[in-house]
């Protein structure tokens, strides 16, 4: 037998350096230099195109978290003010909701401009300054009311077409029809621009206030408070039902026909589009349970449903990669089953399991579809104190301020882009950190 | 020598026996520390082993979260809003102003669309189903058939205005100047040539009138999900389609048929949906001049900078030529009050009424008039103020 073998070998023997052979290692060291090739352009065309969203949302967002403001000395009437009651910060606020701090601003622009008389000139100039001006004076009187019947200067928010104007989106040079800044404006804010009253700062405001339909009081507070509250509630479900289905199914389940559909049907589930469970939320949800439209507790219920199929295949996935030699040393010693997988299987696989449900509910925390369908697309200016309050979510935030016409949110939802960007990258960040740090090698 | 090799050959045994030690005495402190009271109380109950108690531990936890989410559900205090996404921003700018200037809390506006919004509107009468909705067009018989089926009877109808659906261009090019019947034949599916119906033959806007300038039909709009679709349509295509006395002729048949002609858009790539999208199509149309893009009034009037409206039949969409109604392609807009709700289930109607058609808001200065609503002339402004005050249905 063997001899037989070793002759065929011999009378097979191949001439290697025959141009027939070398046209074929040469095709072979082609076909993989092309393969090659095609896999680096693939993967520079992935690199160019991510590099273009990101830059143009930088561009764009940037100038988003600066604003301007515009210096203005505020003669604090007495008159209009009338005597600080004795109050707390809050019982101020109250009582100074209730004066027109509009008529404060306008006495002090007609100080300063002495020639504007008209009322649509005196209209025009208190254009240029935002609704959120007043609001800065009450602030000043709130912190020292000691300065009522002063003159105070006071750094006022301007507004977003002034805004636009100052950061160059809005051109000088442009007809004066065509914008919608005067040229009685621009000279308003040239004189501003020649004493150095007109600052840009970093626009705190973006982060402490709710939608607004001012570009310039838009904040995305609301929002990130409401998908916070959402990706609680999503946790708080998905989790423990997702760990426990894959526990389950990983170590006690018996594997039969029922247990293979069950698996079948969860890698399905995971493929299944999002706005499908948007549908399903509202039907159960809204419609049998009797939930409040908005809520974050049904969006998480339903980005919970997202969620649960993504959670339960990488907790598998987790829970299959710890060694057997463990599991039997744990049985060895004389673990009972359950001891087994709670004292040494799940802790082994927490780090797998928890970059899993991070990536999960990083997922969720971009979804939009579904909170379509159950009203979470909604303008809401409060920022909600609990999950049954009507509230809304980052990407609604950045989907609604992109429908908008005004110029100035287009600076917004790049910024806002940006800030969901960041939540991003930071919980991916964390299941980067938690599996370098606690996962275990063999 | 045996020694060094054991470890070589066995590490992770070792390693695995140090780890299995640690952990149990890793969780023997957290036990200790974290739950010793509870466990106590639940030795007791339970005397099972020490990861039942936790899963027990967590399972009440969650129940307990569970409960007290529960008990939180109370009365509604803020105004609910749905409704159509052309009404939203007017209805979303009078809600801050609301929230801002009363002390009642900020209603919340959610952008359904206007069938959407009418539906939510007629489910019912109670704390789950919406106060108010906007709408782009006037509520459907069918519609008012469903709301009164759910209990809805009383409705207030309020009329805030005029929205022009405007056909622009990038200030690069040249303004053009529409017929509505040049707006059907280029944008129609099929169209009346030599007194037959053909398919749509035309590629260019001279073909189709030859004052217009030789270049190619591209025209970006709204897909068919879109009320600003449905209006342009109506008022637009089917303006241009009726001026034919063929179409007339179909029209006095078969009524469908008139309807089909008159208002489907060709699918040949001229028509060009562009998304929901306002702002998308008018950085289109910023990107290429030729295109002509189709949108509402108020994107114009926020980037008329960059792009201009074109003439249609002799009238340019201005703020005065569609306020009155010389500008042909605009609509009204309205929004429903659910008159059962008023002071019953959410305080604050009554005032986000009178602040929604207070001189402030709707004035000639007013905000909304700003944010491009185009209000509604002074004797029908009358008429609307005096259904809100006396809260008056409609029949």
């Amino acid at each position: 037998m063997t001899d037989i073998q070793e002759t065929d070998i011999v009378s097979r023997r191949v001439n290697w350096h025959s141009k027939s052979q070398k046209d074929r290692l040469e095709s072979r060291y082609r076909k993989e230099k092309i393969f090659k090739a095609l896999a680096v352009s693939s993967l520079s065309i992935a690199i160019v195109a991510l590099l273009v969203v990101l830059v143009s949302i930088l561009t764009t967002g940037i100038s988003g978290f600066k604003e301007t403001r515009i210096e203005l000395d505020i003669y604090l009437d007495r008159d209009i003010v009338g005597e600080v009651p004795n109050l707390d910060a809050a019982g101020l606020k109250d009582h100074y909701a209730t004066i027109n701090i509009n008529s404060l601003l306008i006495k002090s622009l007609q100080k300063k401009f002495p020639e504007v008389s008209s009322r649509r000139d005196v209209f025009s100039l208190l254009k240029l300054f935002s609704v959120g001006a007043q609001s800065d004076i009450r602030d000043t009187l709130i912190a020292d009311p000691d300065l009522v019947g002063k003159t105070h200067t006071i750094s006022l928010l301007s507004s977003s077409i002034v805004d636009m104007f100052i950061k160059g989106k809005i051109l000088r040079d442009v007809e004066e029809n065509n914008r919608k800044i005067s040229d009685q404006q621009i000279a308003w804010l040239d004189q501003f621009e020649l004493e150095g009253k007109i600052s840009q700062n970093f626009n705190w405001t973006f982060f402490t206030n709710g939608d607004s339909r001012e570009p310039e009081l838009a904040g995305v507070r609301s929002a990130t408070v409401g998908s916070l509250l959402t990706l609680f509630v999503t946790f708080i479900i998905s989790f423990p039902i997702g760990v426990g289905t894959a526990i389950y199914l990983e170590e006690f389940a018996p594997k039969n026909r029922y247990t293979d559909l069950i698996e079948i049907n969860i890698n399905n589930l995971a493929a299944v589009p999002s706005i499908i469970f948007g549908l399903l939320g509202l039907a159960i949800f809204i419609g049998f349970v009797g939930l409040p439209r908005s809520a974050p507790l049904v969006g998480g219920l339903t980005l919970a449903l997202m969620t649960l199929p993504t959670i339960i295949i990488t907790a598998r996935a987790a829970i299959k990669a710890v060694p057997p030699s463990i599991k039997e040393a744990a049985i060895g010693l004389g673990a009972s089953h359950m001891q087994m997988v709670f004292h040494h299987v799940l802790p082994l696989s927490m780090p797998g399991i928890l970059t899993g449900s991070i990536i999960g509910m990083a997922q969720a925390l971009g979804e939009t579809a579904p909170l379509l369908m159950i009203g979470m697309v909604a303008f809401i200016v409060d920022t909600p104190g609990g999950i049954m309050e009507a509230s809304t979510a980052l990407p609604v935030q950045v989907y609604l301020w992109a429908d908008s016409p005004e110029r100035g949110f287009l600076e917004k939802t790049s910024a806002a882009i940006m800030v969901l960007l960041l939540f991003l990258i930071v919980m991916n960040g964390l299941a980067i950190w938690m599996r370098q740090k606690f996962e275990k090698k063999w | 020598m045996t020694v060094t090799k054991h470890s070589q050959i066995c590490p992770i045994t070792v390693t695995n026996r140090d780890y299995i030690f640690h952990m149990n005495r890793k969780q023997e402190t957290k036990e200790n520390k974290e739950i010793a009271s509870l466990k106590l109380k639940l030795i007791n109950l339970i005397g099972e082993n020490y990861m039942y108690k936790k899963t027990t531990i967590t399972l009440m936890g969650i129940g307990m979260i569970g409960m007290s989410l529960i008990s939180t559900a109370e009365a509604r205090d803020q105004i609910r809003i749905v409704g159509s996404s052309t009404v939203f921003p007017f209805s979303t700018a009078v809600a801050e102003e609301f929230g801002r200037s009363t002390s009642f809390k900020t209603p919340v506006v959610e952008s359904t669309g206007s069938g959407g919004g009418l539906k939510l509107f007629c489910a019912g009468v109670g704390e789950s189903h919406p106060d108010i909705t906007n709408a782009s067009r006037a509520i459907k018989g069918s519609e008012v058939e469903l709301c009164a089926k759910n209990g809805v009877s009383d409705i207030i109808e309020i009329k805030v205005g005029y929205d022009g659906i405007v056909l622009a261009n990038s200030k690069k090019a040249q303004q053009m100047d529409f017929k509505l019947r040049d707006i059907w034949l280029a944008l129609a599916k099929d169209v009346v040539l030599d007194g037959k119906i053909v398919p749509n033959p035309y590629s260019t806007w001279n073909e189709v009138n030859p004052e217009l300038p030789n270049k190619k039909i591209e025209v970006l709009g709204p897909p068919p999900t879109s009320g600003t679709r449905d209006a342009f349509a109506e008022l637009a295509l089917e303006g241009g389609c009726k001026k034919f006395p063929e179409i007339n002729a179909i029209k006095a048949e078969n009524k469908d048929q008139y309807t089909a002609l008159c208002h489907t858009i060709r699918e040949d790539g001229a028509y060009i949906e562009a998304g929901e999208n306002d702002n998308l199509i008018v950085g289109k149309l910023q990107a290429n001049p030729n295109a002509i893009g189709v949108f509402g009034y108020s994107f114009l009037e926020e980037n008329n900078d960059v792009i201009q409206g074109s003439v249609v039949e002799g009238s340019l969409p201005t703020f005065e030529n569609i306020a009155e109604k010389t500008y042909k392609v605009s609509r009204s807009l309205f929004f429903y009050v659910k008159k059962a709700h008023i002071n019953t289930v959410v305080p604050g109607i009554e005032e986000y009424l009178g602040e929604f058609l207070s001189d402030k808001a709707m004035g000639d200065f007013g905000y909304l008039a700003e944010k491009g609503l185009i209000p509604l002339p002074g004797g029908e402004l009358r008429e609307i103020q005096n259904t809100a005050t006396n809260l008056i249905a409609m029949q």
